[in-house]
């Protein structure tokens, strides 16, 4: 099957792909430790979107790996992961913004480019706002928790050609932002490119 | 002079208001493993809680005192000022309808106004109150629920039953006028008979906030938060 979708992304760039029902998306850590923030929408609604926490609750278990099944804010499985060369993904950490950068790393970092304007600048195409933008996941990102309930942002557990992959379960869009952020390990100090490839029919 | 009222929420059922800047919210369990799930809103309805951002700058996985609850667009909405309890679960959201399956059909016609409805439901109906809707639903706080974190490969998580009693509390302070709104629907991890416990909501004036007051010296990150909204009302 020839890629429908071969697309690299550069470091703090993003982009809003539509995958059919059935339809593979891989991911692709190109240089290592790199967080691709992920979004995803029900294509025929917006606001049934990916929700971090019903999707934790229902696996019983906080890191997302291969069988992790998506779900929407109304239970609805968006898509699963089918493949995983890394092992473990964050999704309760978030994306940056300038505004948490000013609460995590103090006023000096306000005018640093974060994920939430990319996500508002590629989703805008959808209708895809303020409001529309849920907690997300952190493909490639390592946030251990505990017993004791601490969190803690790590360097990362990927590496240079690690991938994930998702199965579409109906058509979905997928908002991604290539995480720019400088400020923690979550991209090895060194935002890189990652590299989307897509099978559908 | 800012009175102060108190409201009692029955077990299963949903409640919002809006909350002043500076006041105490106390909420009170009036039952064992009592839940109450929690969105908050700012002051322009728009602005609302960011777990991920809570947790995140405050290295957390569980909301306790003295935590500062942030938003979106990097305020403070309140501060954690005291609490019985050292765990509130804000990891695995509030429950849906399937949730009450187990327990068979029920309505009003049925069950009167014992008909049991989710936490999603009831917070949806709320929020319409207010103009808004499904999609400013968000990562809630589980108020007197605690879901244990395994140190496990993945994390695994269970709720702990028998976590709160009868009159645990929890006290936040508003730090800009805020919409509260909550559901006391079951924990949706719960796996015990439907009978959800009410909680009692006290509101009252706080007194001013010392700049060396926990949340305020408890981490940068927090003191930043709560600049941020001392800013946003200046
Ligand atoms: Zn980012």
């Amino acid at each position: 099957m020839t890629a429908a979708l071969d697309l690299v992304v550069a470091p703090g760039d993003g982009a809003l792909i539509t995958v059919p029902e059935g339809g593979r998306l891989r991911i692709v850590d190109l240089h290592g430790n790199q967080a691709v923030d992920t979004l995803l929408y029900d294509a025929a609604d917006i606001d049934n979107r990916y929700s971090a926490f019903d999707t934790v609750r229902e696996q019983g278990a906080v890191y997302l790996t291969t069988g992790s099944r998506l779900l929407s804010t109304a239970l609805d499985e968006l898509a699963v992961i089918t493949d995983d060369t890394c092992g473990r993904h964050d999704t309760v950490g978030g994306a940056c913004s300038q505004e948490s950068n000013v609460i995590r790393y103090g006023e000096h970092t306000r005018h640093q480019h974060a994920c939430r304007q990319t996500f508002l600048r590629y989703g805008a195409a959808k209708g895809i706002g303020q409001r529309q933008l849920g907690h997300n996941i952190n493909f490639f990102m390592n946030v251990p928790v505990d017993a004791a309930g601490t969190l803690r942002f790590d360097d990362g557990l990927s590496a240079p050609g690690k991938h994930v992959e998702l199965t579409a379960s109906r058509d979905i869009l997928v908002l991604i932002s290539n995480c720019p952020q400088l400020n923690n390990p979550c991209n090895g100090w060194n935002p890189t490119a990652v590299q989307l490839i897509g099978w559908w029919a | 002079m800012p009175s102060s009222y108190h409201h009692e929420v029955p077990g299963g059922a949903a409640w919002s208001a809006p909350v002043r800047a500076g006041r105490l919210v106390t909420l009170t369990a009036q039952g064992a493993d009592a839940n109450a799930a929690l969105l908050l809103f700012g002051a322009d309805r728009l602005d609302r809680l960011n777990i991920p951002d809570t947790v995140k700058s405050q290295m957390s996985a569980c909301v306790r005192p003295p935590m500062v609850l942030m938003s979106d667009r990097g305020l403070a909405l309140a501060r954690v000022v005291d609490s019985t309890l050292d765990w509130h679960d804000c990891l695995t959201g509030f429950g849906h309808d399937r949730h009450l399956r187990r327990f068979g059909p029920s309505s009003y016609a049925q069950h009167r106004n014992e008909w049991r409805r989710s936490a999603r439901t009831g917070l949806v109906s709320e929020l319409t109150k207010h103009g808004l809707g499904p999609a400013d639903l968000h990562g809630c706080v589980n108020f007197f629920s605690k879901v244990a974190i395994a140190d496990d490969p993945r994390a695994s998580l269970t709720l702990v039953t028998g976590h709160a009693a009868a009159g645990d509390t929890v006290t936040l302070r508003t730090e800009q006028d805020v919409l509260v709104v909550l559901s006391t629907a079951p924990h949706p991890l719960s796996t015990a008979d439907y009978a959800p416990a009410g909680v009692r909501v006290d509101v009252s004036p706080a007194p001013p906030a010392d700049a060396d007051d926990a949340s305020a010296v408890f981490r940068a990150e927090s003191a930043r938060a709560l600049e941020m909204t001392r800013r946003a009302q200046a």
